[in-house]
């Protein structure tokens, strides 16, 4: 695609603009509420929404091909089994200890950023599935709005 | 060793979405070996039961300490075994025959990771001890069948799986707010515990209330008759291995399962409760059977039979006499086996012919040898002949309402019973025997491993009356009927089983 028309895709430049300012501040955020799910309201859920809004964020802003150049479908696709997975493994590995989803870290001092145990870890694995599946089904909407319009 | 029942699904699902875009055949081996494996996990749960005891296992998710309401519980009981086996085994058979049925698919690889979702649903509706779990699970299982629905993505397949969506999501609200309600009044989530508090607290309005939001909401899920109407457009829209789960399982554990398990576990059934479900029984079961005799297409019609045989269920299981649960449960077995295979031959006769339509159908019997036999030993079961498997668990149902001196419903029940052999006297007549049609020269038998899976289900529809002798009757049945007859007394059990 030439670079003209790669300009032309999205919306306007005060809209451009703005979100190529903010949309570093959004990602980062949802990163804050994902590691700090176990201390502050919040978590993988919320935190994996923030991340997957900063994509379709940049999705509305410049068009579908630089959202898509960034994280392609099947990549996304590939981090939403991979968080299943790890949530999954995370539980399982409660056997060690003898019992299904159990908390078999140390839990540290309350309130310390390295504390209770498994938790933070299967914040991360929901905000992979999260975030990853909730940009795929964006995704997915305008792709079948595009063949809609054809 | 509970939660392997979860786990094996899942962790199958999520790696066949994982690596099967790129290996063609993880999909069938990884599907294959997880539903195998899960069968012979339910048949060795059976060992651990000790006859003529209520033995009940718990199983406490992530180790916490202390009592109910702390803690979430998976809970291992006669129901649950009886259900998990008639699942996995439904399940494994099924899966053998999707590996040749779903060839002509595009995209194999997300059948079956939507299949082992479902599977990982209703493996958890049946083993939790939780009422938010249960919720959750059954999502899971309605969620992935709601896609299953839509997976031919034609226009009439898309149509059915958007009302089966809506319809489901209904049911699923007044089921949730129900649990909420419960809650609230209860203070509780697991299900022995709220048994408990409901019976120190007494009876309230508020507690009718949630009764009727429940049979709502599992009424739904179990397609009885006021709320059928998703059934028949749902069921035969998916491909014919998922019309056999959702037939053949997919309704008992979503409805008649967590039914059951709600009714006379945890809120315990009152008369009035009872009278309601002999009487929604009953209707399904004539309303079904006189709604499937006038239908051309051969999936619709087999979808208004599971309407009336899930009548037959409810009404044995609502006598609430040990004969008549035990009639209920064993139909339950029965017709998730015969309905399957019912489906599956409808499938194989759309796989070789390409058309469901009875009418351009004739005397396949001659190129299709084993589906037509089969399939003739299956109607011959769904209709209650002898020696067959649903002769016996309807004659149990029949007999139990005269023990229970329900004349008027045996009444109806035979009645069923006659216009169901008459609507499947027309299956035959008109798919199978005859002489074959111009078109229908060229049509070939099915490929070897559909044809293992319908001949393994017949041969169980043969033999699957000797589960009512006393030996396999005390492992298999009987304890699943103690659970359902010791009734709130459930919550004593559960309770006085926490290790």
């Amino acid at each position: 695609m030439s670079k003209m028309k790669q300009d032309q895709a999205g919306m306007t430049l005060i809209v451009k603009t703005i979100t190529r300012l903010t949309v570093g501040l959004i990602l980062l955020y949802g990163i804050y509420i994902v590691l700090h799910g176990h201390l502050t309201p919040g978590g993988g859920f919320p935190g994996g929404v923030i991340i997957a809004l900063s994509f379709i964020h940049l999705m509305l802003a410049f068009g579908k091909e630089t959202a898509l150049k960034k994280l392609d479908q099947i990549r996304a696709s590939l981090f939403e089994s991979a968080g299943a997975i790890m949530f999954l493994s995370i539980a399982s590995l409660g056997f060690v200890g003898g019992y299904f989803f159990l908390n078999f870290i140390g839990k540290g001092r309350p309130f310390n950023l390295f504390s209770a145990g498994t938790i933070p870890l299967c914040n991360i694995a929901i905000c992979l599935k999260v975030g990853a599946g909730l940009f795929l089904i964006f995704v997915t909407l305008v792709v079948l709005s595009k063949m809609e319009e054809r | 060793m509970l939660p392997l029942f979860v786990i094996i699904p899942l962790s199958v699902a999520f790696i066949i979405s994982l690596i099967g875009r790129f290996y063609k055949r993880t999909g069938d081996i990884l599907a294959n070996l997880a539903s195998l494996s899960l069968l012979i996990l339910s048949i060795s749960s059976l060992s651990a039961h000790h006859i003529g005891s209520v033995s009940v296992s718990v199983y406490k998710v992530g180790g916490w300490g202390g009592f109910p309401p702390l803690g979430i519980y998976m809970v291992l009981d006669g129901l649950a075994r009886f259900m998990l086996i008639t699942l996995n085994l439904v399940s494994a058979l099924v899966a053998l025959y999707s590996i040749n049925y779903m060839e002509k698919y595009t995209s194999k690889y997300k059948f079956y990771i939507l299949f082992m979702l479902m599977l990982a649903g209703m493996n958890g509706v049946i083993i939790t001890g939780d009422m938010f779990n249960l919720f959750v699970f059954l999502e899971i299982a309605s969620i992935a069948s709601y896609a299953l629905v839509a997976f031919g993505t034609e226009s009439e397949e898309l149509e059915a799986s958007f009302k089966y969506a809506i319809m489901g999501s209904v049911s699923s609200s007044f089921i949730l707010l129900g649990i909420g309600l419960l809650y609230s009044y209860t203070s509780s989530l697991n299900m022995a515990d709220i048994s408990a508090v409901l019976a120190e607290k007494g009876y309230s309005n508020i507690v009718a209330f949630i009764s009727v939001l429940f049979l709502m909401g599992f009424g739904l899920k179990a397609a009885l008759v006021p709320f059928h109407a998703w059934l028949p457009d749902a069921h035969p829209s998916a491909p014919a291995p998922i019309s056999a789960m959702l037939s053949g399982v997919l309704i008992k554990v979503l409805g008649i399962y967590a039914l059951t398990r709600i009714f006379f576990s945890v809120i315990g059934v009152g008369h009035i409760v009872l009278s309601l479900l002999m009487f929604l029984g009953a209707l399904s079961m004539i309303v079904g059977v006189f709604l499937a005799i006038g239908q051309w297409d051969f999936k619709r019609l087999l979808a208004y039979h599971s309407i009336s045989q899930i009548g037959y269920v409810i009404l044995g299981l609502s006598l609430a006499t040990p004969l008549g649960i035990l009639g209920g449960l064993f139909h339950l077995f029965n017709h998730s086996v015969f309905k399957s295979l019912l489906f599956l031959n409808s499938g194989a006769v759309v796989y070789s012919t390409g058309t469901r339509d009875l009418q351009k159908m004739s005397g396949l019997k001659e190129k299709m040898p084993v589906t037509a036999n089969t399939s003739l030993i299956a109607s011959m079961s769904i209709a209650g002949i002898p020696p067959f498997n649903g002769f016996w668990s309807k004659l149990i149902i029949i007999m139990a309402c005269i023990q229970a001196n329900r004349l008027g419903y045996a009444f109806w029940a035979v009645l069923g019973s006659i216009l169901t052999l008459a609507s499947f006297m027309k299956v035959q007549r008109y798919a199978f025997f005859g002489k074959i049609k111009a078109g229908l020269k060229e049509v070939k038998e099915v490929p070897a491993m559909m044809r293992l899976v319908m001949v393994i289900l017949s041969i169980i529809c043969l033999v699957g009356g000797v589960v009512i002798i006393p030996q396999f009757n005390q492992v298999f049945l009987k304890p699943a009927v103690d659970i359902l007859l010791i009734g709130k007394q459930y919550a004593n059990a559960v309770l006085g089983a926490i290790p």
